[in-house]
């Protein structure tokens, strides 16, 4: 008697290209869109390439006419989530209010019972913009001057901060993908942006399953999107230890190596995907094409891999093994989609190319799957998009579901030896036998998440 | 049929104090927690005046602060109050399966590293081409700016290190929709269990924003009070002076559990969470719906969930629910709205039912508001008294409901509190309101 729930619409914006179509096709081809980054200057860190999206990429090309002056409040975040919506709901054949842009018609679902569930990323003020600003309240030394910054028309006006434009803290709320989503395409049933790092999109998707599964809505937009190709992107993961140092010159399907044991980091991307879900009958009603239903999902928390400082004495009992939070995560899934380990026949893992994370990973999926996990392939995009953080969980959706549809693998880059018992070194796509896909999310913070995709 | 969830932990951590009962004696006496900010020197900014957490000290709350004393600030707001939640429950003395303890949290981002991060900036401004020159930032980033610093400030950490204090290893949630933030994640929470995918949960919020960028942000909004020659009275919802809201920071935390497993263990039962409702705007990135469509809407589901009809009174002749927590910012527009969206659902019976924000006491904990909020809920509920808004002495034409002016009010007489909404509105247009009910079997 419950609600089922079918993805019939795909909407990826990746450094492959835009569009599921270019991403899939590039994925096939085992094609890499590692490069230097123009969009900001990378020459002063170890890692000197990144997967940034190709041309000059602007929502301006995706939003409706009357929406296109709200693109200059848009964070690059913001920008990637409205266009991913945009190609999600015209995959689905959606009508909607953007769709539709003030024509006559009428959506092909009542406001209420359109939800939105977007992961989204602790977005970085662009730096040229706030710097700008900053450096008209600096004294003597040329240090910042707080009080310079604030300066009340009483204290004599002029502060610097009054040069930031009026709404800029509304460009960088992570809640803002969200928003402009629900207000492009008129959704008004239940919304939310979840931010736990590459889990983000998962946890979005297993949200907004539940939400359709109660009754809450019909139809949600849900995945992730993000883009931490920034100056403090790039610092932050550089402090980390998660990015591969590489030069300019690196050959780019060389650099990111899923689950090789001497695998020096990731590379940081930036896009999303943002996948229609529907309930089944309804979808089923309007002739809509279904890509996979989502059979599954279930969450779970361990303690943090990568990050010594909280793990501690109470953190990690006798009973915890590495892995545990993915393992807990795919067990529920699995549990919840009414099937074993042993009728997954693919699997979209998080697969960085960080090699705690990775060990960490592989752990956990061993734990489930057993010896069987050498036979079971793995669907690694990091080494052809890098790691888009909140935009991964829905990248990791949108090829899983592209898998599904085909029944086809795509090509595998890995210029590493990957370690034993896993099925993740390079090979070149095939055609396959797809009935259940996992798709498995983890965390630097210790969220993880598993969906499980049907054929349907 | 879904699984009863009740309450059997709260904690908080405000500017009035943390600790459960001594801030609620406050609220009551309509004390205020504002004054001068001085997390950093704000002396000249239009808004000089917050409403700070004071005096707190996270080994007040656990023995071993060692892992956490990196965190952010908000973090340690997470933990203290968790740590009362967890206490209360008496779930550290019972068998709990961690796989089936989950936390869904609304916390919001840590502050960065001002005296790095802005040195930074600097020293890679190039002022004849008005950029910064990449190199340059990333050799000052590089050497000055530490690891642990930038990741405590990502998101999911609050959660992070309260799941690793308390041992959750089940379902483990982050969201951050601003100021509904903590009202959205009980609800998730409230439906994780519903569904069975969990027993327990860890729900509610923390945030400071009282940091350079932070009040920077919404004094360019103009969304915050500029009342600088009287901060104490600055926060003033439904008042026809009211000129923005007064930021506050802090946490709240309450334990979820289903009734199954809370009677299992034979738990002290708080309250009961009875309803959860979740609604966007979808209108504009600034404004509200102007019906206050959204709010109502969100209440409405809220009250469906409960079973209760909301223009139905009960048999005792009183309003079918007896207290709503406003969300009450102080705004111009947000108490307009939300006024007008209580009377749309009520319609007759709105006049009726107290409706009050403890914001004007407590200034807006941003995306820890909510669950600050629903405990003072729970404690209507205890008590049989709703907290007053204080600070309305100019009654708004467009305001004209029963907002408990300046004074809380013992309903002990006509039958105490049964039944409260507790109301939480983002900047970007996500309502969310629970329903929180005495428990009976």
């Amino acid at each position: 008697m419950s609600r089922r729930v079918v993805i019939t619409g795909i909407g990826v914006v990746s450094p492959l290209g835009v569009g599921r179509g270019p991403f899939w096709d590039g994925l096939c081809v085992g094609k890499s869109a590692i490069a230097k980054p123009t969009i900001f200057d990378a020459s002063g860190f170890a890692t000197k390439l990144a997967a940034q999206l190709p041309g000059e990429f602007s929502a301006k090309d995706f939003v409706p006419k009357s929406y296109r002056k709200a693109v200059k409040v848009m964070a690059r975040d913001s920008e990637i989530a409205v266009a991913a919506a945009k190609l999600a709901a015209e995959d689905a054949g959606l009508v909607t209010r953007g769709s539709l842009d003030g024509a006559p018609g009428t959506p092909t679902y009542p406001s209420d019972r359109m939800g939105c569930q977007i992961g989204a990323g602790l977005i970085n003020a662009e730096t040229d913009e706030l710097t700008s600003a900053l450096a008209t309240s600096t004294n003597e030394l040329g240090a910042f001057d707080y009080r310079k910054w604030g300066a009340v028309e009483s204290d004599g006006g002029g502060g610097g901060m009054n040069n930031l434009q009026p709404l800029w803290m509304l460009k960088y709320l992570p809640n803002m993908l969200a928003c402009h989503v629900t207000i492009i395409h008129g959704c008004e049933g239940p919304s939310n942006t979840i931010t736990c790092a590459e889990a983000s999109g998962l946890l979005c998707m297993g949200e907004g399953m539940r939400v359709i599964q109660r009754d809450a809505a019909d139809l949600c937009f849900t995945g992730g999107c993000e883009s931490k190709v920034n100056l403090m992107g790039a610092l932050r993961w550089t402090l980390l230890n998660r990015l591969a140092p590489c030069a300019e010159t690196d050959s780019p399907d060389s650099i990111v190596r899923p689950f090789d044991p001497g695998a020096k980091g990731t590379v940081l991307g930036e896009g999303g995907g943002l996948v229609v879900l529907e309930e089944r009958e309804k979808a089923v009603a309007r002739g809509a094409s279904i890509y996979a239903e989502v059979a599954g999902f279930g969450a779970a928390h361990s303690p943090p891999p990568a990050y010594e400082e909280i793990r501690t004495k109470q953190s990690l009992s006798n009973d915890d093994q590495p892995g545990d939070g993915v393992r807990f995560a795919v067990e529920a899934a699995l549990a919840d989609a009414g099937i074993a380990a042993g009728d997954i026949d693919a699997i979209v893992p998080t697969g960085s190319g960080i090699r705690e994370e990775d060990v960490q990973e592989a752990a956990g999926l061993r734990a489930v799957f057993g010896e069987r996990l050498a036979r079971v392939p793995m669907i690694t995009v990091t080494p052809s998009v890098g790691q888009t953080v909140a935009g991964h969980g829905g990248i990791q959706l949108a090829v899983g579901a592209l898998a599904v549809k085909h029944q086809h693998l795509p090509a595998r880059i890995n210029a590493g030896t990957v370690a034993s018992g896993l099925n993740a070194g390079a090979e070149s796509q095939r055609p396959a036998q797809l009935k259940h896909v996992l798709v498995v999310s983890t965390a630097l913070g210790g969220q993880n998440a598993a969906a499980v995709l049907r054929r349907s | 049929m879904s699984k009863r969830v009740v309450i059997t932990g709260t904690g908080w951590v405000t500017p009035l104090g943390s600790d459960i009962d001594s801030v609620w004696a406050r609220l009551l006496k309509g004390e205020s927690g504002i004054g001068p900010v001085t997390h950093f020197d704000a002396s000249t900014c239009a808004t000089n005046f917050a409403s700070e957490v004071k005096g707190f000290k996270l080994s007040q709350f656990l023995d071993d602060v060692a892992p956490h004393e990196m965190a952010s600030i908000g973090t340690h707001y997470a933990l203290g109050a968790a740590a009362q939640a967890w206490k209360q429950s008496g779930l550290a003395n019972a068998k709990v399966n961690r796989r089936r303890l989950g936390i869904y949290l609304g916390s919001g981002e840590g502050q960065l590293d001002y005296n790095n991060f802005l040195a930074s900036n600097l020293a890679g401004w190039k002022a004849e081409t008005r950029t910064v020159d990449g190199g340059a930032w990333a050799k000052h980033a590089l050497a000055t700016m530490t690891a642990v610093r930038e990741i405590e400030q990502e998101p999911n950490l609050a959660m992070s290190h309260v799941a690793a204090e308390f041992g959750c290893r089940g379902p483990a949630f982050n969201c951050m929709t601003a100021c509904a933030a903590s009202t959205q994640a009980i609800g998730e929470a409230f439906e994780i269990i519903r569904h069975g995918d969990a027993d327990v949960m860890f729900a509610g919020g923390s945030h400071s924003m009282i940091h350079l960028l932070g009040m920077t942000g919404f004094i360019r909004l103009t969304a915050m009070s500029q009342r600088r020659d009287n901060p104490q009275s600055a926060a003033r919802p439904f008042d026809q002076t009211r000129d923005g809201f007064v930021m506050g920071e802090g946490a709240g935390m309450i334990i979820l559990e289903s009734l199954e497993h809370a009677r299992k263990r034979g738990a002290t039962i708080i309250a009961e969470l009875a309803g959860y409702g979740s609604t966007a705007d979808a209108f504009r990135i600034t404004d509200i719906q102007p019906d206050g469509r959204g709010a109502a809407g969100a209440m409405a589901q809220a009250l469906k969930q409960a079973g209760v009809s909301p223009r139905e009174v009960g048999t005792d002749g009183r309003p079918p629910v007896q207290y709503i927590s406003a969300h009450g910012t102080g705004t111009k527009e947000n108490d307009k709205i939300e006024t007008a969206a209580v009377k749309a659902l009520f319609g007759p019976l709105a006049p009726k039912i107290p409706f009050s924000s403890v914001k004007s006491m407590l200034g807006h904990l941003i995306q820890a508001a909510g669950a600050v909020e629903l405990i003072t809920c729970i404690k209507a509920i205890e008590t049989g008294i709703v907290p007053p808004t204080m600070n309305l002495k100019n009654p708004d034409p467009v305001c004209d409901l029963d907002y408990v002016p300046n004074a809380a009010r013992d309903l002990n007489a006509e039958g105490g509190v049964d039944l409260c909404l507790s109301n939480s509105f983002g900047f970007g247009g996500q309502n969310d309101t629970v329903a929180v009910r005495r428990f009976r079997d």
